[in-house]
């Protein structure tokens, strides 16, 4: 199989845009990835527009976008799989270019979750899950991974000051990245004391709307070698599904079984064990997920995961760095950027080029890009 | 005869499955099963999985055991002058697993994970039809 490299990488900060449309902050992001991977536009043969559509007041944005970049006539289009859009345009993109139908391919994931009303937002929260059989007894996205939670916590005692650290060393981390939307430490002690958005999880517990956009410049190995001496390499790629009702999966409500069929299939195509990873960026929509995720992907034994952020285990220096980049939950999370902007983390990791938090001597980061109320998953292994 | 009064809100009045709603109204909990293959869901379905038998209606008892539950304080828009409320996933005997609201009179310090709750067919003001699980 012949290798793919991302050769560019791009990020807007996360924060509230008021001053830009999702035109502009898509560029942000593209002009980053295409100055990284010193190439130019016309040296790219498709884009592949990644964002949860219904946030977005343009239908089909990937035509104003793509036209905005400057990408056509190459063949553009919409990627939407809720909060893991861009790690599956990341999939369709290394499948354009393993195929050989392209040599370099943008992935671009956005989301201006700002552009609509609060009360808009709420009307589309409100239909997060199945509309015929959940949504019509209020169901939130914090109200679901509150029912994990509290499965979670029966099932292995996980208390909800394991689930504060999550948040703690998320915005601790965010502190160091200077495109985190959230830039101030908090403690357990503010987690606890936030308010209760949907029990057991708390205000701290959850990741915020926001804005933004982050691309990915993917090329085939020939390409990559001409243009860069460093190139980051597609190891390995899972993609799975879960039912999207909570009545359809595994009664335990205490892992995600996408996560775990995703992250196997990833595992086996990169030929390596969840022991070989020097670092991992998880989708950590909720300081529960994070937990639920160590799990799944297999960083420590399952129903271990309280002890797991407990001890520290996932800073730097322990057994596995997670989140380092302060996650979702305080780099913020506009939906369609968030897996290539775990993408993004990944790559300046491994090329040694992540400054206060580098990982020393990493190799293999793995991104978790988990989507929705749990029914899609992508994890992605990259190598140097 | 529409599926348009099942929920506190509804957003799907279309469906094979009318018949649900129906029943709903009449104080009975359906659910359907594969003639075929034997499989039992709740919620129903127009169409068994397995892809081989027709489906048939059956009634199921109700009696279920609470699997999880949460206390919902920042509810979509449809719903903001009802918080708070309780959701909560539990299993009737029979098998499949129900989401549905608790009922508000439960404090959180009587819900235990396991116990034993009963869902409950409810006629709304304005006749719109739920289910809830009660404390039994």
């Amino acid at each position: 199989m012949s290798k793919i490299a991302v050769i560019g990488v791009g990020q807007t900060k996360f924060s509230r845009r008021p001053d830009a449309s999702i035109k502009e902050i898509a560029f942000e992001a593209f002009k980053e990835a295409v100055d990284d991977a010193q190439i130019s536009t016309g040296d790219i043969q498709a884009s592949i527009i990644c964002s949860a559509t219904h946030y977005d007041k343009q239908r089909t944005p990937a035509g104003v976008i793509a036209e905005y970049l400057g990408l056509n006539p190459q063949p553009t289009f919409n990627v939407e799989a809720v909060c893991a859009s861009s790690g599956v345009g990341l999939r369709i993109g290394w499948s354009f270019i393993s195929s050989g139908l392209h040599d370099v391919v943008a992935v671009v994931g956005f989301q201006k979750m700002t552009e609509l009303s609060s009360a808009e937002v709420q009307e589309v929260m409100g239909r997060s899950g199945d509309v015929m059989w959940e949504s019509p007894f209020g169901t939130t996205m914090p109200g679901y991974f509150a029912l994990y939670a509290r499965a979670h916590m029966q099932k292995y005692g996980t208390k909800p000051e394991q689930l504060a650290k999550v948040a703690v060393k998320n915005r601790f981390y965010a502190t160091k990245n200077p495109k985190a939307m959230f830039q101030k430490e908090i403690t357990v002690e503010d987690v606890l004391k936030s308010r209760m958005i949907a029990s057991p999880l708390r205000r701290y517990d959850c990741c915020s709307n926001s804005d933004g956009a982050a691309c990915l410049i993917l090329a085939k190995e020939e390409f990559a070698r001409k243009v860069t001496s460093n190139p980051v390499w597609v190891a390995g790629l899972g993609l799975a599904s879960s039912p999207m009702t909570l009545t359809s999966r595994d009664t335990s409500l205490s892992s995600f079984n996408c996560t775990t069929e995703a992250a196997n299939q990833a595992y086996k195509m990169a030929g390596v064990t969840p022991t070989d990873i020097d670092l991992a960026v998880v989708h950590d929509c909720f300081t529960i997920t994070e937990i639920i995720n160590y799990e799944d992907l297999g960083f420590c034994e399952r129903g271990k995961g309280g002890p797991f952020a407990e001890e520290g285990q996932t800073y730097l220096g322990g057994k596995i760095p997670v989140n380092i980049d302060g996650g979702l939950l305080a780099k913020g999370h506009p939906v369609g950027a968030t897996g290539a902007s775990q993408i993004r983390t990944l790559v300046k990791q491994l090329r040694g080029d992540a400054g206060e938090t580098q990982v020393n001597d990493a190799k293999i980061g793995l991104a978790h890009n988990l989507g929705g109320i749990g029914m899609y998953c992508a994890v992605t292994i990259l190598k140097v | 005869m529409s599926f348009g009064k099942f929920g506190k809100v509804s957003y799907v009045s279309e469906t094979k499955l009318q018949e649900f709603e129906k029943a709903l109204e009449a104080g009975r909990i359906m659910g359907t099963k594969c003639k075929t293959c034997g499989k039992l869901y709740f919620p129903p379905r127009a169409d068994c999985a397995c892809m081989k038998g027709d489906i048939e209606w059956v009634e199921l008892k109700g009696n279920c055991r609470l699997l999880t539950y949460s206390t919902i304080y920042f509810a979509p828009a449809s719903f903001r002058y009802e918080v708070p409320y309780i959701l909560a996933v539990a299993q009737f005997e029979e098998g499949p697993t129900v989401l549905a609201p608790l009922n508000k009179d439960l404090k959180e310090d009587e819900i235990e994970i396991g116990m034993s709750l009963r869902l409950i067919p409810m006629e709304l003001a304005g006749g719109r039809v739920i289910y809830e699980l009660r404390k039994i």
